[in-house]
């Protein structure tokens, strides 16, 4: 089985950790070796954040490279476009359409680019929820990571009882109901 | 066994738990954090946050020459500020093992040099052990303390941010806790005067020739024999980097980088036509190989800076084309302090008084960046308070009435004592702010000497930094809250002009504290909004413009610090609760 590449990528404190060690739980479930690679310490104070999941026979390198990665999971409009370039030729992106203006653009320095997702769509097959919009309706914004994980496991080869068992597992127990009923969203979107 | 996915960093602390170590100090510092954080979670062991590396390092030779095995965790940089205790600690040696844990920084993730704790070790004679995975990282940890112990030397466990911070399967085993060592009075080992260290230097020295020859022997260094035509040595995280690009080349994999198995490298150099050196950073192992006549290639065609990838190997050695797409020119998302952070309140205030900040580490060296722009100086740890002396001390009192040295709590507590017992003593006039949000921010909020909580969670003694600086002899301190705007800037006014040591505590925990509550939020007044930006200016990213112009508030980020509220001149922001 050829190593599976995955990226997970957006702003500080939107819940890219949590993401990763979901599927890095699937891996380890499915008897997989896995390996992650993540960013701490500066990523709360709202920079771009990157996590890495490989899982295969036997992974070597934790990080996924340029024009390597299978499923691009975007939560924020910009990372999807800033991270698209690790994309493999039939990679997925499936993104969070939602915008958070970075300083440099709050401050004027920059622009923030119009038409992102049309133009990422041209090159590479796009997924985009409102996942926002969707965790609202569920009553509880945050949950929004969850429903766009529930999106990316659509092209991916897990079983839906796979998933929601080590959601179970790595969610804070108060949390399972909401996150299994977030997932589900995602899934049959 | 039980596999589970640990980080490199909870694989280290598993390690040294599953080795018996009975006491660890260290002081945070990316990407060595999660380290000390791990450990204390686990039984019958003690873990400390030290004031700094120094004394961290000091605490765990301490527990060693009685008996036990200790350890001490630091960053990089961490490392220079124990170099004192750990270059001698070399010729003392150990009674029970002691590991010294350094994470390297490669690519600046989150430091101020990508310097290589290789070079430290050679300088100071000690041994290096370098994993390639969390397997290894716990592995290597437990090995650590046999070396120590059978070649009577600290050793230095290395590690790297990716390494620290990437997760791979690792299996746990049980901890086994050896007898404590003896204790017995032996001072040509342990006092370091002149006649002792003579001798003891000897040792040292034929110690690291005994650990070189025995390096064929230790089953962390390997050889994987495959293809001949590409030979590499390689070491840490590069290696795994050459089995992706070069599956079937031979391969040497050391696994103690210091010293180098001499005989073993020239062994395997021998049996191959092209020779790599894969290493990050400085070329440590290159240097040597070339320096015994070794033919190989190394950092004429790698890189000197920052992290190494498969991507780059295939370029350099296979001279593969890469058929990657260019990345997307869009804006930089950089770090930037939280909504409702105190330091954004405090450089606005010097901002607005044209005030240069000398700068020291934390959240708040970002206080140098755009839109505050007031930092203007960021060293090391404490360099803030005893850099503004030397400006003093070189342009007169009066230079330093338009400057500042800005320190954080925790940061103080580390090293910023020292240097304002010099500014006291040393008869200066400057001021200085110490920015008490009551945690080591940065790092992901520790706990430190004046928080009043140890690392396992415990209530404790709180250090008080307005006693602390009265003590030292600074006969003005004062204490304001970090958003009161408007005394703030009357304090900073008439302490900057005052011809002595001042002390401004600016007072307010880091929003990001568990326990924090936040009563209120700030909302906008659209119609009285004038459009003119002042509330902008400090960069709050809970702040922005609708399409008309007036300002947005993002409920979702705002605290209500009411930072916003008193730039605003129209009464256009409003604080209500929420």
């Amino acid at each position: 089985m050829e190593t599976k590449n995955i990226m997970i990528v957006g702003v500080g404190g939107q819940g890219t950790l949590l993401t990763s060690r979901i599927l890095g739980g699937l891996a380890l479930h499915a008897n997989y070796d896995v390996k992650l690679s993540e960013v701490h310490g500066m990523a709360q104070r709202g920079g771009s954040v990157v996590t890495y999941v490989r899982y295969g026979e036997k992974v070597a390198e934790p990080i996924v490279e340029e024009g390597q990665a299978d499923v691009l999971i975007a939560f924020e409009r910009l990372e999807a476009k800033r991270y698209a370039h690790f994309l493999k030729k039939d990679g997925v992106i499936v993104v969070n359409d939602q915008r958070m203006d970075p300083i440099t653009v709050v401050t004027g320095a920059a622009q923030y680019p119009e038409g992102i997702i049309e133009e990422l769509s041209q090159k590479h097959k796009v997924y985009s929820v409102d996942a926002m919009s969707e965790a609202k309706k569920l009553g509880n914004a945050r949950v929004f990571n969850i429903i766009v994980l529930g999106v990316a496991a659509q092209h991916m080869d897990y079983a839906e009882k796979d998933w929601l068992e080590v959601i179970e597992k790595t969610v804070p127990p108060k949390t399972v109901e909401i996150n299994q009923k977030a997932f589900k969203v995602g899934y049959t979107l | 066994m039980e596999k589970k996915i640990m980080l490199g960093n909870e694989a280290i602390a598993r390690g040294a738990w599953e080795a018996g170590v009975k006491v660890s100090s260290a002081y945070p510092g990316t990407p060595s954090t999660e380290i000390s954080e791990s450990l204390v979670k686990y039984p019958d062991v003690y873990a400390e946050w030290a004031p700094n590396e120094k004394v961290a390092t000091e605490v765990a030779i301490g527990a060693c020459i009685s008996g036990a095995r200790s350890m001490c965790c630091m960053k990089h940089v961490g490392v220079n500020v124990a170099s004192d205790p750990l270059y001698t600690m070399s010729y003392g040696g150990v009674n029970a093992g002691m590991v010294l844990v350094a994470a390297d920084d490669p690519g600046l993730y989150s430091s101020q040099n990508e310097q290589d704790t290789r070079a430290v070790a050679r300088a100071a004679h000690v041994p290096v052990l370098e994993p390639s995975d969390s397997q290894e990282a716990k592995d290597f940890m437990k090995y650590a303390f046999e070396l120590s112990e059978k070649y009577d030397t600290p050793v230095i466990l290395r590690t790297t941010t990716r390494l620290s911070h990437s997760q791979g399967l690792v299996t746990q085993e049980d901890r086994v806790v050896p007898e404590d060592k003896p204790y017995e009075r032996n001072p040509a080992k342990f006092v370091m005067m002149p006649g002792n260290a003579k001798g003891r230097h000897i040792y040292v020295e034929q110690r690291e020739l005994a650990m070189a020859a025995d390096g064929a022997d230790m089953p962390v260094n390997r050889v994987e024999m495959g293809d001949t035509k590409i030979g590499v040595i390689t070491c840490g995280i590069e290696y795994q980097y050459v089995k992706e690009v070069l599956p079937n080349a031979s391969v040497l994999k050391l696994g103690l980088v210091n010293p180098l198995p001499k005989q073993m490298i020239l062994d395997f150099a021998s049996k191959v036509d092209e020779l790599y050196i894969v290493e990050e950073l400085d070329p440590i192992i290159e240097e040597q190989v070339r320096s015994w006549g070794v033919t190989c290639h190394g950092k004429e065609i790698f890189t000197v800076q920052g992290e190494y990838s498969a991507n780059m190997l295939r370029k350099a050695i296979l001279h593969q084309e890469l058929k990657i797409d260019t990345p997307s020119q869009v804006p930089a998302r950089p770090p930037i302090l939280c909504p409702g952070c105190p330091h954004r309140s405090v450089y606005t205030v010097l901002k607005k008084l044209g005030i240069h900040a000398a700068g020291d580490i934390g959240c708040y060296t970002l206080g140098a960046v755009a839109p505050l722009n007031v930092v203007d100086t960021t060293i090391c740890m404490g360099a803030s308070i005893s850099s503004l002396h030397g400006m003093e001390k070189a342009k007169g009192k009066d230079y330093v009435k338009k400057w500042v040295a800005v320190i954080g709590d925790s940061t103080f507590m580390h090293t910023g004592v020292n240097s304002l017992m010099n500014m006291v003593y040393n008869q200066a006039t400057g001021t200085v702010m110490i920015l008490d949000n009551s945690t080591t921010g940065m790092t992901g909020h520790q706990d430190h000497a004046a928080t009043g909580k140890m690392l396992n969670g415990e209530p404790t003694y709180a250090i008080d930094i307005y006693n602390l600086c009265k003590a030292i002899g600074v006969e003005h301190v004062v204490e304001v809250n970090a958003f009161d705007t408007v005394e703030l800037e009357r304090i900073v006014k008439e302490e900057t002009a005052r011809d002595a040591v001042s002390v401004i505590i600016t007072k307010s925990p880091c929003v990001l504290l568990k326990g924090n509550v936040f009563p209120n939020k700030c909302v906008p007044v659209s119609d009285k909004c004038k459009k003119c930006g002042m509330c902008l200016k400090p960069g709050c990213p809970a702040l922005t413009r609708n399409e008309d112009g007036t300002i947005a508030i993002d409920e979702t980020m705002c605290n209500g610090c009411g930072l916003c509220k008193q730039l605003c001149k129209f009464d256009a922001i409003e604080t209500v609760a929420k």
